[in-house]
């Protein structure tokens, strides 16, 4: 039983730290957040040449660190600290989790681009009717000779417009929602036949419904939901990760707000009923960085004990996010509602995290059906 | 970072599986899951097996009776006896007063009372709160004032009314927090005698909790003479003493391996109930995510737990993260009972303490978990206000965590 990071691990959570903490600074997140492209080339460029953590999960024979979910949680939390809007999650952890775990071909050639910075990621999965379920898909992949051509719209695919490539959800074959059937595919975002609609999100991202038209692509795995699952599984872990970071913004900037604030000639801080607050923030803070080590260490186990691991991780940091997050902006009073601190992004972020591959409910559900078996 | 445990732990684990497994008193089984009410030899039965074995005071320094063990070891230790359901080794002698006595205590003291608590001859009660002294513990008023025998030996002699005292009709010695200089600001004042509980002029009056059931007591001491050689530690610096038995022993605090017992049982109870359509009670939808959410919360506090307790193989101390433990710990089994309760339907209602239990009106009504759901709920309301109460738990952290 050991929750230390190594000597390497601790090295490139210090680095990404300091890097993000001199490049990566509130007003310049806000200038770019609000410009034309969203993100800087930039910021990723340097992950890939100054810092080197587009690797970070990556094998040595692959060209990364030889690292795995232990790398990404680190990379992924210093990432939620400073609201990083570069795409680690949907390119590294889901892109690269795609290429490690699918056997593809050309999977290795794709990892080489990805950890020299060229390859961006996003991960085209969600479709209007579908809600949180990776198995309810209505678009459709169809087989001409070698070749696949894709046609269908995809919902909220967080990072497309920055994308070179994205991996994307089709049926292959069965119903709607059947578990059979499900492939997945690598298409070029520049591809023939694909439509985009992009737009911010409220979190200072971009996103874009992905509209594709017999557009070609690649198979990389088919009848793939347990694959589908396992790597969605390593995007939460990592997302819960990235939320730990949020978490700690929320909290220290609480903390140091209500030592500053006075009101009845003192700092709001002394007051009881607001320390109890803050405790049960913590104690949840706290908690979440359990569940995160908890999930993130489970990875590896069964689909069944992993997915137990990150369903309950995911429950936990969700109400998390929701209980640090609201009560940040109340302790801030008037000062929490204003867009130019940075606690409300904190917060913006918070809120999206709880949604993103699955709510409290859905995960509730999904670890019940695992715990107790389906229902009869 | 990974979640295994070390070979040798592992290896240590099976060794004190066995032995419960060999060595726990059949007749004991299951008294504790089922909120029994405990006679003193059930709780002293395992107590003197495990003294036997040398097992009774892990903690304890090795020449006092001490195993030696890790932190790992430890907590492995009291996680086998919890999945085990053993009647646990009661805090007040081993965890509570003997640390004080090894640590503040004369050489005199420490002979004369570390072997028999060792071997449960000597049982011990806490005298600390008082009617006007709880959360506020170091506003406690009961007197004790230097006087001389009349065998020509110094005495104190001790004025006051303890409360909540748990087990103390039991009880042989008591240690109690009495103020010994009322003029000095409250923590400066206070001295840490030791009682024997047969001493003219104490009282011990049960009182009754809402549970029916006899497990706390008033203590009155009137006229009550202590020689002083009984004060541990200086006169007046008996606050340091206290503070330091708070900080003790907190191994096991979060009780995640009782939890986890009581959730396997409360899924077989509602299994075995049936729920409004007939279905058993475990596949309501309402019911099983209340299972479900309790489950998760668990395992946010077990990894929590796992956590402190790797920092604590390294050397850092127990420290404030015990209060978080505390906190959601009791909550956790709070919630138990309060689930298990619900089970039980109609048949929370029906109350048989003090029943006959034989002829007519045997046992049981209902189903045979539901008997002691409602006590058992009732009872457990007192793990978050004991110990320092959950919102004291939580000043500690606002003060010592974040700085407030």
């Amino acid at each position: 039983m050991d929750f230390n990071f190594s000597e390497d691990q601790t090295m490139l959570r210090d680095s990404v730290a300091r890097y993000l903490q001199d490049r990566y600074d509130f007003d310049t997140r806000r200038k770019v957040t609000q410009s034309e492209s969203g993100w800087r080339p930039e910021v990723w460029k340097a992950f890939a040449e100054e810092l080197g953590i587009l690797g970070a999960p990556f094998s040595e024979a692959q060209g990364g660190f030889g690292g795995g979910p232990i790398e990404n949680m680190i990379v992924m939390e210093e990432i939620g600290k400073a609201l990083v809007v570069e795409p680690y999650l949907s390119t590294v952890v889901i892109g690269g989790g795609f290429l490690k775990h699918s056997g593809y071909a050309g999977a290795g050639e794709l990892i080489g681009s990805i950890i020299g910075g060229e390859a961006v990621i996003a991960f085209a999965y969600a479709e209007p009717q579908g809600r949180y379920n990776l198995a309810d898909l209505k678009t459709t992949a169809k087989k001409d000779g070698a070749e696949y051509t894709l046609s269908g719209q995809k919902a909220v695919v967080w990072g497309a417009p920055w994308a070179s490539h994205l991996i994307v959800t089709a049926r292959t074959g069965g119903g709607q929602r059947d578990l059979g059937g499900v492939g997945v595919f690598l298409v070029e975002s520049g591809a023939q036949g694909i439509t985009r609609r992009d737009y911010p999100t409220v979190d200072g991202s971009r996103a874009s419904e992905v509209y594709f038209e017999t557009t070609p692509a690649i198979l990389i795995a088919d009848d793939a939901y347990p694959l589908v699952e396992q790597v969605v599984d390593e995007a939460i872990a990592a997302l819960c990760a990235e939320a730990v970071g949020v978490q700690r913004k929320l909290h220290e900037g609480t903390l140091d707000y209500t030592r500053q604030r006075k009101q009845f000639g003192v700092p709001i801080a002394s007051f009881q009923v607001l320390q109890h607050r803050m405790v049960d923030m913590f104690m949840n803070l706290e908690q979440s960085v359990s569940m995160t080590y908890m999930a993130t260490l489970k990875l590896g186990e069964s689909a069944e004990e992993r997915g137990k691991a990150v369903s309950s991780a995911k429950v936990h940091i969700g109400r998390a996010n929701k209980f640090i997050g609201q009560n940040a902006i109340q302790l801030h009073g008037g000062m929490g509602m204003t867009d130019e601190l940075a606690i409300g992004h904190y917060f913006k972020r918070a809120t999206m995290i709880e949604g993103l591959y699955g709510s409290v409910d859905h995960h509730l559900k999904r670890y019940e059906d695992l715990s107790f078996g389906k229902a009869a | 970072m990974n979640l295994d445990f070390a070979p040798e732990d592992v290896a240590f684990r099976e060794e004190v599986r066995t032995f419960i497994a060999e060595n726990y008193p059949p007749e004991l089984r299951g008294k504790q899951e089922e909120g029994e009410e405990l006679s003193k030899a059930d709780f002293l039965a395992w107590h003197k097996i495990l003294a036997k074995k040398g097992w009774v005071a892990p903690s304890w320094p090795q020449q006092w009776g001490g195993t030696g063990w890790t932190p790992t070891q430890k907590y492995i230790w009291s996680e086998e006896q919890a999945r085990a359901d053993t009647i646990p080794v009661l805090p007040f002698g081993i965890s509570m007063v003997s640390p004080v006595i090894y640590t503040f205590g004369t050489e005199a003291q420490k002979e004369k009372f570390l072997k028999p608590t060792y071997n449960g001859e000597i049982w011990w009660c806490q005298g600390y709160s008082e009617p006007g002294a709880g959360s506020d513990l170091a506003g406690l008023s009961t007197r004790a004032e230097r006087i001389t025998g009349d065998d020509g030996k110094a005495y104190y002699l001790v004025n006051g009314q303890k409360t909540w005292t748990t087990l103390a009709q039991y009880a042989d010695w008591g240690f109690f927090l009495v103020r010994t200089d009322p003029a000095a600001k409250k923590q400066e004042g206070i001295s840490f005698l030791l009682i024997d509980m047969k001493t003219p002029g104490i009282t011990v009056r049960p009182l009754i909790t809402i549970d029916g059931g006899h497990e706390v007591n008033e203590v009155f001491l009137e006229n009550v003479k202590v020689p002083v050689e009984n004060r541990i530690f200086e006169e007046n610096k008996g606050w340091t003493a206290a503070k330091f038995l708070l900080a003790h022993e907190r191994s096991g605090i979060a009780g995640v391996a009782r939890s986890k017992r009581g959730i396997e049982r409360l899924r077989g109870i509602a299994a075995g109930q049936p729920g409004d359509d007939g279905a058993p009670l475990l596949s309501d939808p309402m019911f099983k995510r209340k299972i479900a959410e309790l489950e998760i919360d668990l395992t946010a506090l077990e990894y929590t737990e796992l956590r402190t307790l790797a920092g604590e193989a390294q050397g850092k101390g127990p420290g404030v993260e015990s209060s978080l433990l505390k906190i959601k710990g009791t909550e956790i089994g709070q919630r138990l009972t309060d689930l298990v309760l619900e089970a039980a339907g109609h048949y929370g209602a029906p109350y048989f303490r003090g029943f006959p239990t034989e002829g007519g009106n045997a046992l049981p009504i209902g189903p045979e978990f539901a008997a002691r759901a409602p006590t058992t709920y009732f009872n457990m309301r007192k793990t978050s206000i004991f110990g320092g109460s959950n919102e004291i738990q939580r000043n500690i952290i606002a003060k010592m965590v974040l700085g407030l």
